[in-house]
């Protein structure tokens, strides 16, 4: 575990990020999606599904048949196509000599927001062309929507033996994937971790159609500005699909292969609100972003860039500005930032997206922007908010993650400039 | 259907099925494992898809007579020549 006192850990505990790939509605790979969030470049737009008719996504294009054959495609899932891309293009990123790694000590992890939907629609779209006939339901059905589905299309597909699964998190699911990644590094069950989330989510109406019947789904006239957490004006959560995997690797194997590393994750947190199935409890979302800092050995101020997981809900935003104002209420330095105006709400991607949207700032000294923000809302009034145009804010070298979901999930992760 | 028009939709099925497979030099008298990558989740997909478009059903004491195109042809001919 990261040591509570923050003392100094061995190279052998310490997890550093050594390999992206990504898919986002505006970028597929870290500099495209760097560069779409500082020109403030949307990925939102118009999508229609079935029986929920016309509304807003963010869709991802990336060519899922560089890495698969057409007839994995077929066989598979999305979430699987997104899981593969990511995984693969993160290892190519990371510079290992992938044919001499012993696939049997790497272990895949992956987030999910949650899985199986979009075939159980798909199966029963089919039966009722059939008169609801099950000879029809397809034998695809199982394998394809068993929990462990996306991180197993991985296995397949890049032939690794070692220990695979998803991790059932809500909207937290991004983070969580990253934190399973890194405990199991530092248990030394794998000595490379293909670690963190995907979201197909896109493809299932239900999640619109349930979204829109709770009255938290987004519309706009204007696709690219629905997605707007903190104005006065949002009105609810833009769908998307994405991915984003992350090779973690122990800093001594890092160091010792001359890795190029990305950051360190010095610090996590997971906690449960327990008070509701959907409204979140700021309270408790501050006590998992201060836990964090402790385990990490910081104080509030030192943190550069939070990036928030506001969604554009009413209640959300406002409840989460309230936990973030209680703990960095006094810190002058931070900056707080929010992906999902761009791109929308990845889902079970989310948190390891939008995070990775902010990595490179460890490079650029750049504080990307929360976009769409025409009327900011007073209760969102976070004095480091950056809206609308990305900052320059030099130094950057603490950046701390939040990513929160349904049934009172929590989850923080705080990563350090190498 | 005539035994060539079966042939056709098997051609088309397959396409489906095996999508980077190239169809063009099958040969109708050798298994289609032996030519295709081919497992028993494909052959099911043959036998669904022959429910689905014909509405023929195919029993599972039967799959054997799908092993190639020439058995195929000839075990449907005569469950689809009304079609």
């Amino acid at each position: 575990m990261i040591a509570p006192s923050a003392q100094p850990l061995p190279d052998n505990q310490r997890i550093v990020i050594t390999g992206i790939g990504l898919t986002a509605p505006n970028g597929n790979s870290l500099r495209e999606l760097r560069e779409s969030l500082l020109a403030g470049r949307s990925g939102v737009s118009k999508y229609e599904i079935r029986y929920f008719g016309e509304t807003l996504a963010g869709v991802c294009n990336f060519d899922a048949l560089r890495h698969q054959a057409k007839k994995e495609v077929r066989r598979g899932t999305r979430a699987g196509s997104v899981g593969i891309f990511c995984a693969q293009e993160a290892v190519l990123d990371s510079g290992l000599d992938w044919n001499n790694v012993d696939r049997s000590r790497v272990g895949i992890y992956v987030g999910v927001t949650e899985h199986g939907n979009v075939e159980t629609e798909n199966e029963i779209y089919q039966i009722k062309q059939f008169d609801y006939d099950t000879k029809v339901w397809s034998h695809h059905h199982n394998p394809r929507t068993v929990a462990n589905n996306p991180a197993g299309e991985v296995a397949l597909n890049m032939e690794i033996t070692g220990p695979h699964y998803t991790i059932g998190a809500a909207c937290a699911a991004g983070n969580a994937g990253l934190i399973q990644g890194a405990q199991m590094l530092r248990l030394n069950e794998c000595d490379l971790a293909l670690a963190g989330g995907v979201s197909e989510s896109i493809h299932t109406f239900g999640i619109f159609a349930s979204f829109s019947s709770q009255g938290a789904l987004a519309t706009h006239e204007d696709p690219t500005k629905a997605s707007r957490p903190f104005d006065t004006q949002r009105n609810g959560i833009v769908v998307a699909e994405g991915g984003c995997m992350y090779t973690l690797e122990r800093l001594d194997d890092a160091k010792a292969r001359g890795a190029k590393i990305y950051g360190e994750l010095v610090g996590y947190a997971m906690n449960t609100d327990a008070t509701d199935f959907v409204l979140p409890n700021p309270e408790r979302q501050a006590q998992c972003v201060a836990l964090a800092l402790q385990r990490a050995g910081l104080a509030a101020e030192e943190i550069d860039i939070v990036s928030t997981h506001a969604t554009g809900t009413g209640q959300g935003d406002a409840q989460e500005c309230i936990a973030l104002r209680s703990v960095f209420g006094q810190s002058a330095k931070t900056y707080f930032n929010n992906t999902k105006s761009f791109i929308g709400h990845s889902m079970g991607a989310a948190g390891a997206l939008e995070l990775a949207g902010n990595l490179l700032a460890f490079d650029d000294g750049v504080v990307h922007a929360t976009i769409n923000v025409d009327e900011l809302d007073a209760q969102c009034a976070l004095p480091g908010l950056v809206l609308n145009q990305p900052r320059e804010v030099g130094g950057v070298r603490y950046i701390l993650n939040n990513s929160f979901g349904m049934l009172g999930i929590n989850s923080v992760v705080i990563i350090k400039k190498y | 259907m005539t035994p060539a028009d079966i042939r056709i939709e098997i051609l088309d099925i397959l396409s489906d099925i095996a999508p980077d497979e190239d169809l063009s030099g099958l040969k109708d008298d050798v298994a289609f494992r032996e030519q295709l990558e081919l497992d028993s989740m494909d052959f099911l997909d043959i036998v669904m898809e022959l429910r689905k478009r014909h509405r023929v059903q195919v029993p599972e004491a039967d799959y054997k007579e799908l092993a190639s195109m020439q058995s195929t042809v000839d075990y449907l001919t005569p469950l689809m020549k009304d079609l």
